[in-house]
């Protein structure tokens, strides 16, 4: 598979402290790749790094072969579109107004959208069906529906690359299936690469086609689902203890961590 | 209704409310109303050598230009820090604006200069140096984000006190007769302008060309800088080059009206509640607005006591405060 992205070697450090540390791998174009790993084993700035939000990193990041310090920011937002884990929603713009910013990348100077760019956030909206919400100021919406706007404004940006930063936490589990869904309805229809960092380890075990399991700024495997997903490597990893068997549904990776008080029922 | 048509609409609306208070404005005066003779003043169909026309010409229409770039301007300085800073308290003088030009200018005054060119130079001058240290100062040392919100607004909050300690101080050590005219620079006060002196005003057109442009942009920049960033907005140039298209405008303004306070609180304020949060609406509706408003409440400052004027910058608080209360009541229910 031809990569899309290419990580060779980067670390990040942050006031003598390292955050990230030798960490190589690929992303191939239209793959669903998910990024696990427990609280602070530095996902997040992996994820700004490659939205070349963080550029102090050492190593070098390459978006479709070029190093991405040489990109501009406008050039490099036509390609990569992110949704962020927490959106600024104190000031009242609406669904439809929120859409269409994701069209900046592509305007003129004066930043006015054209027809065009109306009908590709109409789809947008269509496509993560918030349509009916298009008048709706953000702050009015559910979780699941302000989550679903701001997929539509990263569709509507239509890049190649859309890094997800945590998309499903704080959702029911049918939202959480819903956002999941459109992801990947959305990357089958147009080959868009997925990136998305994740707590949920049974939907990066459904829904990815392969899995980076990060520990302190490190990386413990890259592999598909099952062998990422592996008991030892997770216990070790979250330092909690782990189960790993099939789902019936699909035959996947299950994970169920375990509580304290059923430890005796478990081996 | 595309954006396009939304900003044409605006502009054309404000616009003739801004041309309909010059009118009035400068019909209107201490030595009487004259309306149609006004009109036909300014249209050139009346002869040129009368008491009135010469009173139009040379008085009320420079009085008249100067209180609505004052207005526009004010109104465009807030509009842009509020967005910048994602503050609804800032105000155009928040960088510390205020404080610098208000120790420049009094220094002036003190050392007897005259109004132009000397405390208007005084007060730009004193106001770049005190943007020019709180703008390096969030760049450099406070926090880690290069010219973040929070160490900007410290910084110039910090800077205006400080210097209005020193304000004090030199006012305390003034002789009595010298405090009027100091607490008048304080207020704001647009009497002192010279017909000659308008030309420098031309200098905030292109401002206002630079900050319209970036409109969009800002729309994005509410939204967080990351978040701006990736959507393609260059988000050092941008903020870097609002800070010091805005500020250079203000210091601007302020040399030649003193600091004419709550246009540039209340006016952005009173548009977002009508227009809602887009830029590319508020920027014309801002300069439009903040100067149709500062004619109006200039003309009240020349009209009303009677015998000379009191400062605009009165006038401004007076009205503008309740009309947002209300604003906001009636949005409430």
């Amino acid at each position: 598979m031809k990569h899309i992205l290419d990580i060779v070697s980067i670390s990040l450090s942050y006031r003598n402290k390292l955050i990230l540390e030798d960490i190589s791998f690929g992303v191939g174009k239209g793959e669903f790749f998910v990024i696990i790993g427990p609280n602070g084993a530095g996902k997040t700035s992996l994820l700004k790094i490659l939205a070349g939000l963080e550029k102090s990193h050492q190593g070098g990041v390459a978006v479709r072969g070029k190093d991405i310090r040489n990109f501009t920011r406008r050039g490099l937002s036509q390609i990569l579109a992110i949704v962020p884990q927490q959106v600024e929603v104190g000031f009242p713009f609406s669904v439809a107004e929120t859409v269409i910013m994701g069209r900046t990348p592509h305007l003129g100077i004066l930043g006015l959208e054209g027809k065009k760019d109306f009908h590709i956030a109409q789809e947008a909206m269509e496509f993560t069906d918030v349509a009916h919400l298009a008048d709706r100021k953000l702050h009015q919406l559910s979780g699941g529906e302000l989550q679903r706007a701001i997929i539509a404004r990263a569709i509507c940006q239509q890049p190649e690359i859309i890094l997800l930063d945590e998309p499903t936490t704080a959702l029911d589990p049918a939202h959480q299936l819903k956002i999941m869904d459109l992801m990947e309805k959305f990357r089958r229809e147009h080959g868009t690469t997925i990136i998305m960092v994740s707590h949920d380890l049974n939907l990066a075990s459904m829904y990815g086609d392969r899995l980076l399991l990060l520990k302190e700024g490190r990386v413990v495997k890259t592999g598909d689902p099952k062998s990422v997903l592996n008991k030892e490597l997770l216990e070790e990893s979250y330092g909690c203890r782990i189960q790993v068997d099939e789902s019936p549904v699909g035959q996947v990776a299950r994970v169920t961590p375990i509580p304290d008080k059923y430890l005796h029922l478990h081996d | 209704m595309s954006i396009s048509a939304k900003i044409a609409l605006t502009t054309v609306l404000l616009g003739t409310v801004l041309i309909l208070t010059a009118i009035i404005g400068i019909s209107a005066g201490s030595s009487g109303t004259h309306f149609w003779e006004t009109l036909s003043i300014l249209a050139g169909s009346s002869e040129p050598g009368s008491i009135t026309s010469t009173i139009v010409w040379q008085i009320r229409l420079p009085r008249v230009l100067l209180a609505a770039s004052v207005g526009g301007s004010l109104a465009l300085g807030g509009l842009v820090f509020q967005a910048l800073l994602r503050n609804p308290l800032a105000e155009p003088y928040i960088l510390g604006i205020s404080g610098g030009s208000a120790i420049g200018a009094i220094l002036a005054m003190l050392i007897g200069l005259s109004y132009f060119p000397g405390v208007a130079l005084f007060s730009f001058a004193g106001s770049l140096l005190v943007l020019a240290f709180v703008i390096t100062l969030a760049g450099t040392t406070l926090g880690n984000t290069m010219l973040s919100r929070d160490s900007l607004l410290l910084g110039g909050v910090m800077m205006n006190a400080f210097c209005a300690a020193v304000i004090m101080f030199l006012i305390s050590m003034t002789r009595s007769f010298q405090v009027q005219h100091i607490l008048y620079w304080l207020m704001g006060d647009l009497s002192s302008l010279q017909k000659y002196q308008l030309p420098i005003l031309l200098v905030i057109i292109p401002c206002f060309g630079i900050i319209f442009i970036l409109a969009r942009p800002m729309n994005l920049l509410l939204l967080g800088r990351e978040t701006a960033a990736s959507m393609g907005i260059n988000v050092r140039i941008t903020v870097l080059l609002l800070l010091v298209i805005t500020s250079l405008m203000v210091s601007v303004i302020v040399s030649l009206s003193g600091l004419v306070g709550f246009v540039g609180l209340v006016i952005p304020h009173i548009f977002r509640l009508l227009l809602g949060p887009d830029h590319r609406l508020l920027v014309p509706a801002c300069i439009l607005g903040g100067g149709s408003y500062l004619i109006f409440c200039d003309l009240l400052a020349r009209v009303l006591p009677s015998a000379g004027e009191m400062p605009v910058g009165i006038i401004t608080a007076l009205i503008g405060a309740p009309l947002f209360i209300l604003l906001l009541m009636r949005r409430k229910t």
